[in-house]
């Protein structure tokens, strides 16, 4: 149940939030969109299990991202994204997870709504779409505090508008960058009917982000025609963290 | 009395723990709650995951539909809260491929 | 058990000849639920006392605050293994609640608002040894702790002292609550270490 992977790679998304690469042994390929849970063992027995979403698409390479955010009284999220170092080897059990997945046979328009380190298995569905040079037509929508709390910036802005690309758009909450035409703020019905896909098209919608935040863009999305059984939700904890 | 406190997960956060017990994938599962009746993805139920067990509840009215408690070598599971589970028989999770 | 990890620290516990066995000491609060914070106002609360289908007494939060009270620090013991020592309360003693009823029941089964139920000795709710409290570290004690009001019983583990506690069922028969019926002990006494059903 348990395999044991080694770290090949650390990446710093954000000042808080880093992306560890591992190497897994017999690792099957995932879906985009599934989890790990993350095993810690320490020297006196005490163990700490956690849930982290793959950041990485489906590959056949045994590699498998993680991208950790560290929640200021964590337990686990210091460890990771501050002690952890290139060979020691982390405990995994997954993939985990059947409902919360983009599979590449899909062809419907995808909206991708992401709160904050929900990012994360929304980015896998993007790299998945890449890798499988898959045509769908996929929309995010993506709600940070500010420019500097962005995962894989660079990435997202290669995606450049045209007709085989994703469509990005973002919601900041606190701080906007300069001559931002949205003044700071959570995401609204407005911003829903601007960036997202109209609810016409029937487009399979994922939500992810800490619970508040999923429940309140699901019920814009839902208040503004799209079906229920339309939108697929994955809730971290209160603070961000898959508990 | 109305829940405003947004303390809990969803049936995704317990897949990992149910795939223990479960050789298919729970989270895209449809569950009926025995309480209220109504019927969802097991991935749209909440769960309170910090006690001393894991409940999830009907995300409608709240009623617990499993809980689950690991003692020592044994897990105890009550699924008194659900009149069913319907489960994909193709998406055996991967440990049971 | 696992591999073990590079660094990671655990708990370590201060060796402490206060803490039960098993236990690591911690200087917050953690917030532990089986279920969402029910949201009681006041003008709605109540705390019966019933056997059967007799209700023998009632408080309403008024008659409630009108009762003496006790200021007193105590260590809580939660069976997932945290203690938080020292802790500062202010309660109505069960013995005053208790002061006019007459049972020979020997059990109690504790209801709190929402579904959580926990079951005791009515032996143990007596002689100075729980109360109901509602305020923590001299406040109204938050909802997320148990507020407008909690049971305490702090010689047992922490998941017998029922949060947002609602009434007290007297029983003849001993009736396992919430967590007992699912593999929790039946007693919970920490120092002798009573997590599950089946430790002695």
């Amino acid at each position: 149940m348990w395999r044991v992977g080694t770290v090949i790679a650390l990446h710093d998304e954000t000042a808080t939030a880093r992306t560890i690469t591992l190497d897994v042994p017999d690792w099957p390929r995932h879906v985009a969109g599934q989890h790990v849970d993350v095993r810690l063992t320490a020297s006196d027995g005490y163990s700490a299990v956690r849930s982290y979403s793959i950041a990485s698409a489906p590959n056949s390479e045994r590699r498998v991202e993680l991208t950790v955010e560290r929640l200021p009284n964590g337990e686990v999220s210091p460890y990771l994204t501050q002690e952890v170092a290139v060979n020691d080897r982390l405990e995994l059990r997954g993939p985990i997870g059947g409902w919360f997945v983009w599979r590449t046979q899909q062809t419907e328009p995808i909206q991708l709504i992401a709160g904050g380190s929900g990012i994360v298995p929304l980015m896998a569905m993007i790299r998945s779409r890449a890798s499988a040079v898959s045509t769908a037509p996929f929309r995010l929508l993506y709600s940070v505090r500010e420019p500097r709390a962005v995962f894989y910036r660079d990435e997202l802005q290669a995606l450049l508008p045209h007709d085989n690309s994703v469509s990005v758009s973002y919601a900041y909450t606190r701080t906007a960058p300069k001559d931002w035409p949205r003044p700071p703020g959570r995401i609204d019905a407005a911003l829903i009917a601007d960036a997202t896909w109209p609810s016409k098209l029937v487009p399979t919608c994922y939500v992810c982000g800490p619970t508040s935040f999923v429940e309140s863009a699901t019920c814009l999305l839902t208040a503004s025609g799209n079906s229920p059984d339309k939108v697929r939700t994955e809730r971290f904890g209160p603070t961000g963290d898959r508990q | 009395m109305s829940t405003h406190t947004y303390d809990y997960l969803d049936g995704n956060a317990a897949a990992g723990e149910l795939s223990k017990i479960f050789a298919l994938d729970v989270t895209a599962a449809s569950g009926q709650c025995a309480h209220c009746g109504t019927t969802r993805r097991f991935a749209e139920a909440h769960l309170y995951m910090q006690g001393p067990g894991i409940v999830a509840r009907c995300a409608v009215c709240e009623n617990v539909l499993l809980r689950l408690v690991n003692v020592r070598e044994r897990m105890f599971l009550d699924m008194q809260g659900m009149t069913f589970l319907s489960l994909d028989t193709s998406q055996l999770i991967e440990s049971n491929r | 058990m696992g591999i073990t990890s590079r660094g990671f620290p655990g708990r370590r516990s201060a060796a402490d000849a206060k803490l039960p066995p098993g236990q690591y000491l911690t200087t917050d609060f953690p917030v532990l639920s089986a279920g969402p914070t029910p949201h009681v106002s006041l003008d709605q609360w109540e705390f019966t006392i019933n056997e059967g289908t007799d209700v023998l007494r009632r408080w309403d939060w008024k008659s409630f605050r009108d009762l003496p009270t006790e200021t007193f620090a105590t260590d809580l013991h939660c069976v997932t293994r945290w203690s938080k020592l020292g802790t500062s309360w202010e309660g109505v003693s069960l013995d005053t609640m208790f002061a006019d009823v007459k049972t020979d029941a020997p059990y109690a089964l504790v209801h709190s608002y929402g579904d959580y139920t926990t079951n005791l000795p009515m032996d143990d709710l007596m002689n100075k040894q729980a109360w109901i409290g509602f305020r923590f570290d001299d406040e109204d004690l938050e909802p997320e702790h148990g507020g407008p009001a909690r049971l305490l019983v702090p010689h047992l583990y922490l998941w017998k002292s029922a949060k947002w506690v609602r009434g007290i069922t007297l029983m003849h028969e001993d009736e396992p609550g919430f967590w007992e019926s699912l593999g929790y002990h039946n007693y919970g006494d920490p120092w002798r270490e009573q997590r599950y059903s089946g430790d002695e």
